[in-house]
């Protein structure tokens, strides 16, 4: 296989989460993490999940990248089971999870190790083109301590890249990061979103987030944790996030939201 | 260059420490010589060999029962801590082990193996692997899980996630340990020479006990000062490189 080819988009994928149902067990008893999620998302889409923090949005990302099996249900990607953890459906943490012992350039290229078919000097030439996507070129054999939180989060994000996955799952990547460096961020995976087409789930609590990259907002509520409403966002990208219509829509999701994180005790209440 | 010059200054002050213990005739002269005498006994010794000579073979006994102690202690140590029945036996063994002085273990090699080099190098490996074994255990305890959970979104398999990301993740231990097992083995190496007179090679814990029987404390000081000098020199050459390249990539040492 040729770079040319490799560094192709690969074709997003639809993932159908069918009726899926996770429990937990800790000290306190059986925690409900899960309960009965449906969910379809379609090629290309950028769905946000957002919701209160113990309402498994998190759960349920790790579901779909296949770090976890669910109780019940079962997570569907093009119509094959997700049995275990892929190079097709890649993840970012929300901290950077970047190997201190190898170099950024090593980072990137340690995904793209596994990847048959492609000699040494052609993974060097696709992970050099994902420094570039993030605008890290320069910093191609930093030490990982060096870079600010910000230029971290980049460089995870071109090590998730770097094997051409057709979907990327996001677990709160920006919610350790400041405000200017977000508001950049959000520009860039808008941009990286448009021209690599990959299907992107993405974990946040933040609705302002949600609005400002999503195509489709999904809200959960916790305990046990349910898609409480979903809504569509329509804005053409890309957007801004302290634009005044993005806030107007942010808004009426906020409201939404605060119907069920208010009176914690009726939820949370000992059985 | 300043650190050159303190620590000169140090060594001078402990020679003159040293000199003065000698003129004050605490002890006589048979028991504490004076640092020329010992500077002279290890001009002879190096001008006729014998010293090198010794060196070399308690370097080889050293060199090849650490080198054991390394490839099976790594090993063992990335099974205890993946491995619950691991831990719960060979990893209290190791445990156990590690608080036993390998000295202890001389009088049964010498009787297992008889005067020859398969003592030296049993308890050269018994100084040496427990420390290698918990360090490396811990090591990997302290990888933080989502390194290993990122790897295996990348399509690294249960193999490589150990070999490529839980044991590069936790050299800071592993090296560490590795320096903790190399100082046990010199320890354990120069008890098992000093007790063991063996017919196969006489190395510099034999020399030193030479000299003990001799009454000659110039040559016991000089083998003393040579075996501390080998030790710096491997801890320079070696262990600090490694450990200053650590330091630079994940950020830590000097505040």
């Amino acid at each position: 296989m040729s770079v040319q080819e490799e560094l192709q988009s690969a074709r997003p994928a639809k993932l159908f989460i069918d009726r899926v149902t996770k429990h937990f067990l800790t000290r306190g008893g059986k925690v409900h993490a899960l309960e009965d999620i449906t969910l379809q998302i379609n090629e290309g889409d950028f769905v946000c999940l957002v919701g209160p923090s113990g309402c498994g949005k998190s759960t349920l990302l790790n579901i779909i990248a296949g770090l976890e099996k669910p109780d019940a249900g079962q997570t569907l990607m093009d119509g094959k089971p997700v049995t275990q953890p892929g190079r097709d459906r890649m993840v970012m943490f929300q901290e950077s999870a970047l190997f201190p012992w190898l170099d950024v350039l090593d980072n990137v290229l340690f995904g793209l190790k596994f990847k048959p078919n492609l000699t040494s000097k052609e993974r060097r030439e696709v992970a050099e083109f994902y420094l570039r996507l993030v605008g890290l070129e320069e910093f191609a054999h930093a030490n990982v301590h060096e870079l600010s939180g910000g230029m971290k989060q980049r460089a995870a994000l071109a090590r998730a890249l770097a094997p051409n996955p057709r979907v990327l799952l996001m677990d709160e990547p920006f919610a350790a990061l400041d405000a200017l460096t977000r508001e950049q961020l959000y520009g860039d995976i808008q941009r990286i979103w448009a021209e690599r087409k990959k299907t992107i789930v993405f974990v946040t609590h933040n609705v302002r987030e949600a609005v400002c990259l999503g195509n489709r907002v999904v809200l959960f509520s916790p305990h046990p944790g349910r898609v409480r409403e979903e809504f569509t966002v329509d804005l053409p990208h890309p957007r801004d996030i302290n634009s005044v219509e993005l806030a107007g829509h942010a808004s009426r999701i906020t409201r939404a939201l605060s119907g069920y994180v208010e009176e914690p005790g009726k939820e949370f209440g000992a059985e | 260059m300043k650190r050159l010059l303190s620590s000169t200054i140090f060594f001078a002050a402990l020679l003159l420490v040293w000199h003065y213990l000698v003129l004050r005739k605490y002890w006589s002269q048979v028991l504490l010589p004076d640092p020329a005498a010992v500077w002279e006994y290890l001009k002879i010794v190096v001008a006729d060999g014998t010293l090198l000579a010794a060196a070399e073979v308690t370097m080889r006994r050293l060199v090849t029962g650490y080198l054991i102690g390394v490839a099976l202690g790594i090993p063992f140590g990335l099974l205890t801590a993946r491995f619950r029945m691991m831990e719960d036996t060979v990893g209290v063994m190791a445990l156990g082990l590690q608080t036993l002085p390998s000295v202890c273990w001389v009088p049964l090699a010498l009787l297992w193996f008889g005067q020859s080099e398969g003592a030296m190098l049993f308890v050269v490996v018994m100084g040496s692997l427990w420390s290698i074994i918990i360090s490396t255990d811990n090591g990997v305890r302290h990888v933080p899980p989502i390194y290993a959970r990122a790897a295996r979104t990348m399509g690294a398999s249960q193999f490589v996630t150990w070999t490529r990301v839980i044991l590069p993740a936790s050299l800071p231990f592993v090296v560490s340990g590795m320096k903790q097992g190399w100082a046990f083995a010199w320890r354990s190496l120069m008890a098992a020479e000093i007790f063991v007179p063996i017919l196969t090679g006489f190395g510099l814990g034999q020399l030193l006990q030479y000299g003990r029987d001799l009454h000659a404390m110039d040559q016991v000081i000089g083998v003393m000062l040579a075996i501390v000098l080998i030790g710096l020199l491997v801890d320079k050459l070696l262990f600090s490189p490694v450990e200053r390249f650590l330091h630079r990539r994940w950020g830590t040492g000097r505040v």
